[in-house]
């Protein structure tokens, strides 16, 4: 015997035990996964000895390793072994090791149940002990029926008090695991209420408690029990789990309420534990106590105390119990804003979080100025952190509560830069748009105070949103030559530049309402002066920086100088100047500024990608940066417009656009994919305004107008149910212009307008269409275009002649491609299997350019590719065919009931020299790759009735799923943080060019945004259709540029740099 | 009581206690995700914070976190005594304890921490009888184990 012992020493000696084993690990920090699987296999073969003195070692290591995150059930069979043992040393291990890893699904735990069940019964407390603690975390519903009565006995008969507290408090488990156990063990349970050991009667309070607390109703008999309890114990522990009890049984019972306010009353006023202090202030909170005003003052009393403490922990205890006395006794706690607006003040976020949440229920018409006021000095504080999000959150929630109700002074509310203006009161806009617009014309008018200490610029956007609301709502204005003056105030020019453009474009309308409130008149000098005063102030904007704004100066500028002239000849214009805000026009300015060549240096960022809407709604979710949010124009905006004539206005237009052979259809597939995004269907006009091409490549700028007032126009006409051939020689008219007019002809095109737009236009249309600017500015800035490029496969010429001819024109391509650099357009094969017709020397091409791929944010993995079909040849096409050959990854969608082979119609035929465009959707799997898919168009050429066919290729370069996505540094830091993100890096050479046309270069041709930029070193962002972030940091050095990147997704980070590489490589 | 971590400044943990079943990837996940919230928030901020659908209450001694969970009703203050009640005894144990005690000898941590909590709930809240019953224990311990000749 003693030699075994001796030899069991011996064989310990030599093993590592559990201190050996840690230091170990902290001795082998480097490979500390290697140590540690040796580690495991010694223990293997430990746990194979019969020394029960090693397997117990053995099991406390297993032990250690579990809470380091290794995967110990193998050896759960050991665990038991060790539990087993006689030694108490032994056991003890065992049980800890199984308390620690075993659970539910641990197969081995039915093999316990009779060593348990020994252990409960041994004469030796402890090990009794340990049985039960370890009980306590593994005990399963078979542990606990078999356990139950075992346990009941210790509880009755247990001599030792140890021994019947811990299975006291181990039937509370037993009956969360075998309820049938409950009924019979109760009484024995209430026994022990009235122990005389206050061990044991504070576990049957906690068990009791516990219990009531997933169903109180059955423990109301025992409420006058615990009464008697609360009033003798001295024991906070106890005092504490009666209270808890007492607010989980008063709900059912009002009369206990009334009676426990005394003692609890007594309790706050004596008690100087703050934890029982606090739980009896809870439990009257929570309570029915809503009698007694009283009681509700002495708890808010006694919060303010906690509040005022230095502790945080209090503090934070006190503005939460604070916030619930709220929902019940807002006027209790209003009394002391003073304090909690203190604490927006303390250094720790989450005790001014909770008392911001206090602020929001205590916003009263009265004081909802001075709050937010403060909350707004609070915003300057905390520039930049989350804190500042959550603020202005909170302001814009406060504001908004119960929609607007306690905003009296709407002026104010607008003049908040965070308040929720256009977005968010456009939810109430019907009921207070006439008096918002006196508002907003105030504001206006008064905008120099503004703009004097506005340097912050949250406050000038606000004038964003009243210039619009005044321009578009200028016939609510009281005097809109007044705010027409004040729009065109010089002082404006100081404003940024996207304001600036509303600025300009407002005053048009509101030149327009001015004008018709003067017809009829006899006296014509009020409307000249309006014209003079319009051509006086114009030239400031058409000399601005911002390109947007001069667009938009310039243009009006020419169609004020022209109605001006019309005035001198005594012409009654207003009508026309009105329709002209009436139609679709309004999209125009922004989509023309895609056109527009980038002049070097030009900023691409500091554009009006951030209408104030955009801006603030980013702030107020910051969060959902990342998150693949909704998109924000799926909102439906103007619910007011009845539905039935919502259905019978599409059912018009569609009926319009199917009589219109110039109407650019969207291909069916193209249009359910905006109507199967939610809630679009509700929003007509967002439909409208994407089958309006958002950038139009390589055409001279004026045909871009041209194209749309036609759109327009054959809308307006089919209205009044005009005939098709004068729009035809229209269109003529109007396409022999696009070929001499360069980019700077408005003043040819205003007077299209003017000739047109004489129609009485419905002002119901007028509501729906002035809703598109906003909308379309919205989609404007989600989904912008993308690069890529199109390959017209070259095929043999015949005639040298042609040949020459077709280089000519690719240089011109080219030479126009350097010019609207941003289209990527690339049509590597100018010529190709021609049209055949008659004379060879008029033979030409047909050009396909597919000029823009759109991710479609709705559905992370749906494309539009909108292709520009131009015939140039002389001969009249028709029959076009669109066919791709699907890959794996990128499908064409067709209509149901197609084959997959089958091409898509093109719905129009093309005289001779007209282009038109046409949009296929494309479904894509994974956008982590470039695509090249090849492609046939077919058609039928008239003169000749020849089928004619030629081929194409569409890539799809990774970069065409990237979207354009501003981001904040401190989201882009988070990102970056979080560790998600794997990086890539590639380094440019020879690059010569300043630091900002390259990242104007890389922003423009691979939809980038900059988050931050310091010297020569630039972060930016983008985002993938399927919601991949790309995070970029630009440095350069000399002509070296280096860009490091990441991005959850290495395929697409790699193709991605490819493709910028390549731009690089191209200048 | 649903749980209690303990785990250093480094985001290691030190001991894990689990009152409530629950499979291991979930406790791995639990525990990730509380240490990664924890050691985020700055050292002055109140101890408290709602987490899922329960409330941590969370302290630090020296360079060790001790962390609950408990469910929405309890009382955050009596969980804050509960986790400062345990230190006492491991540094009364221990004789002031410190993050090595703790890593060396935890199945001792264990062991303080089952004499005071069962089941999530205290046992025994009076510190003296929580030390005594350990000491008794050990002593039962070393009276069963071998005479330590070679060791």
């Amino acid at each position: 015997m003693a030699l075994k012992i001796v030899k069991g020493s011996i064989d310990r000696m030599f093993d590592k035990n559990l201190q050996d084993l840690v230091r170990g690990i902290r001795n082998h920090k480097e490979d500390e996964a290697k140590y540690i699987s040796t580690c495991i296999d010694e223990i293997k073969q430990e746990l194979k000895q019969d020394n029960i003195a090693v397997k117990a070692n053995a099991v406390c290591k297993l032990t250690y390793l579990q809470m380091l995150g290794y995967d110990v059930s193998w050896a759960a069979f050991n665990i038991v072994e060790v539990m087993s043992s006689s030694k108490f040393t032994y056991k003890r291990i065992g049980y800890l090791a199984a308390s620690q890893c075993f659970h539910e699904s641990t197969d081995v735990i039915m093999l316990t149940t009779n060593q348990i069940r020994k252990d409960l019964s041994s004469p030796n407390q402890y090990d009794t002990g340990v049985a039960l603690t370890g009980l306590s975390c593994f005990v399963t519903p078979d542990l606990a029926r078999d356990l139950a009565n075992d346990i009941m006995t210790l509880v009755s008969h247990g001599d030792c008090v140890k021994r019947k507290r811990c299975s006291v408090l181990i039937m509370y488990k037993v009956f969360l695991k075998y309820p049938e156990s409950l009924r019979p063990a109760f009484p024995r349970l209430k026994e022990k209420l009235e122990d005389p050991d206050p061990g044991v009667q504070s576990a049957a309070v906690n068990v009791i408690c516990e219990l009531a607390r997933r169903n109180p109703k059955n423990y109301l008999s025992l409420a006058p029990l615990f009464f008697k309890l609360m009033t003798s114990s001295t024991n906070n522990w106890v005092l504490i789990k009666i209270i808890k009890l007492f607010g989980a049984l008063t709900p059912l019972e009002p009369r206990l309420g009334k009676k426990l306010i005394e003692p609890l009353t007594n309790l706050i006023h004596s008690t100087s534990a703050m934890s029982l202090l606090y739980e009896c202030v809870n439990t009257v909170i929570a309570g029915q106590y809503c009698s007694s005003v009283g009681s509700v003052v002495l708890c808010v009393q006694k919060l303010r105390i906690l509040i005022e403490d230095s502790d945080q922990n209090l503090k934070y205890l006190g503005l939460l119990a604070m916030s619930k006395i709220l929902k019940t006794h807002p006027k209790s706690v209003q009394s002391h804003k003073d304090l909690i607006l203190q604490c927006l003040d303390d250094k720790d976020e989450s005790i001014r979080l909770r008392a911001l949440d206090l602020l929001y229920g205590m916003v009263s018409k009265k004081n909802l100025m001075e709050i937010v006021k403060k909350l707004m000095l609070h915003v300057d504080k905390a520039e930049g952190t989350t804190y500042r999000d959550e603020l202005l959150t909170k302001i814009i929630d406060i504001c908004s509560q119960s929609n607007y109700q306690y905003i009296t002074n709407f002026e104010w509310s607008v003049s908040q830069p965070v308040t929720p203006h256009p977005p968010g009161i456009s939810v109430s806009w019907w009921t207070i748009r006439v008096f918002a617009v006196a508002q907003m014309a105030t504001l206006l008018d008064n905008a120099h105070l503004l703009t004097g200490s506005m340097q912050r610029n949250g406050i000038c956007e606000v004038l964003y949103a009243a210039a619009w609301i005044c321009g578009e709502f200028s016939e609510h204005l009281e005097n809109p030559l007044q705010t027409l003056e004040a729009m065109l105030r010089p002082k404006v020019a100081t404003l940024p530049g996207h304001i600036q453009a509303v600025y300009v474009q407002n005053a048009a309308k509101l030149f327009a309402t001015v004008l018709k409130s003067q017809e009829g008149n006899t006296d014509s000098t009020t409307a000249q002066e309006t014209s003079q005063l319009m051509i006086d102030r114009l030239p400031l904007f058409v000399q601005s920086a911002n390109l947007e704004v001069q667009e938009r100066a310039s243009c009006i500028l020419q169609l004020v100088k022209y109605i001006q002239k019309l005035q001198q000849k005594d012409v009654e214009v207003a009508e026309e100047v009105i329709a002209l805000f009436a139609g679709e026009l309004n999209p125009v300015a922004p989509k023309a500024q895609k056109k527009v060549p980038v002049p070097e240096g030009l900023d691409l960022d500091a554009w009006i990608n951030e209408p104030p809407s955009e801006s603030e709604s980013e702030d107020e979710q910051p969060k959902a940066i990342f998150a693949k949010e909704e998109p924000k124009h799926s909102r439906p905006r103007h619910t007011e417009v009845d539905e039935k004539e919502l259905a019978r206005r599409r059912e018009a237009r569609k009926q319009e656009q199917a009589n219109n052979p110039f109407y650019i259809k969207a291909s069916p597939s193209s249009q359910k994919v905006y109507q199967d995004a939610p809630g679009v269907e509700h929003i007509p006009v967002v439909q409208i305004d994407l089958s309006v091409p958002l950038k139009v490549p390589g055409l001279p700028m004026s045909d871009q107008y041209v194209k749309l007032e036609e759109e327009r126009r054959q809308k307006e006409r089919a209205e009044k149910k005009k005939k098709e051939k004068k729009k035809r020689k229209e269109k003529r008219s109007g396409r022999g212009k696009k070929h001499d007019s360069g980019p700077e002809s408005e003043e040819d095109i205003t007077p299209a307008h003017m000739v047109d737009i004489v129609t009485e236009e419905m002002p119901e249309v007028r509501c729906v269409s002035l809703q598109i600017q906003f909308s379309t500015s919205r989609i404007f800035n989600e989904l912008s275009p993308s690069s890529f490029w199109v390959f017209n496969e070259k095929k043999s010429s015949k005639h040298k002649k042609k040949k020459q001819k077709k280089e000519k024109e690719e240089k011109e391509k080219k030479k126009k491609k350097k010019k609207h650099h941003h289209h990527h357009h690339h049509s590597d094969g100018g010529g190709e299997e021609s049209v055949q017709n008659g004379t060879v020397e008029e033979e030409e091409p047909l050009p396909v350019s597919v000029y823009d791929i759109q991710g479609n944010l709705q559905d992370g993995s749906q494309v539009v590719v909108s292709v520009i079909f131009e015939n140039k040849c002389d001969s009249f096409l028709k029959s076009m065919e669109f066919n791709v050959l699907d890959s794996l990854n990128s499908k064409l969608q067709r209509p149901e009931g197609s084959g997959p082979h089958d091409g898509l119609t093109v719905p129009f035929q093309l005289p001779p020299g007209v282009s038109n465009e046409a949009r296929f959707v494309f479904t894509v799997q994974s956008i982590v790759m470039p695509q090249k898919l090849k492609g046939t168009l077919t058609f039928i050429v008239k003169d000749s009735s020849t089928h004619e066919k030629l081929d194409f290729k569409l890539h799809f370069t990774c970069t065409s799923y990237l979207i354009t996505t501003p981001c904040y540094s401190d989201a882009f830091a988070k990102l970056l943080e979080s560790g998600d993100l794997k990086g890539s890096s590639v380094r440019l050479e020879g690059v010569n060019m300043p630091f900002h046309h390259l990242l104007a270069r890389i922003c423009f041709h691979h939809h980038f945004s900059v988050v931050e930029r310091i010297d020569s070193c630039a972060s930016m962002y983008s985002r993938s259709i399927q919601g991949h972030h790309v995070c970029l940091l630009v440095k350069t050095s000399g002509q070296t540029v280096s860009i490091d990147a990441k991005c959850d997704e290495p395929t697409l980070l790699g193709n991605v740099l490819d493709e910028i590489k390549q731009t690089f490589s191209q200048c | 009581m649903q749980f209690m971590l303990l785990f250093s400044r480094q985001g290691k943990l030190r001991l894990q206690k689990w009152y409530v079943p629950l499979s291991d990837k979930e406790r791995k996940k639990i525990s990730r995700d509380l240490v990664q919230t924890i050691l985020a928030r700055k050292p002055k901020m109140c101890s408290f914070l709602e987490w899922r659908d329960l409330k941590i209450v969370y302290k630090r001694y020296a360079s060790l976190y001790f962390c609950c969970a408990v469910e929405d009703q309890d009382n955050e203050l009596i969980t804050l005594e509960i986790i400062h009640r345990y230190v006492e005894l491991l540094d009364k144990y221990f004789g002031s304890v410190c993050e090595l005690d703790i890593i060396f000898n935890f199945e001792k941590a264990y062991f303080i921490l089952d004499e005071f909590l069962l089941g999530g709930e205290a046992q025994e809240t009076s510190k003296k009888n929580v030390l005594k019953a350990i000491e008794q224990a050990d002593l039962l311990q070393e009276v069963s184990q071998t005479p330590k000749i070679f060791t």
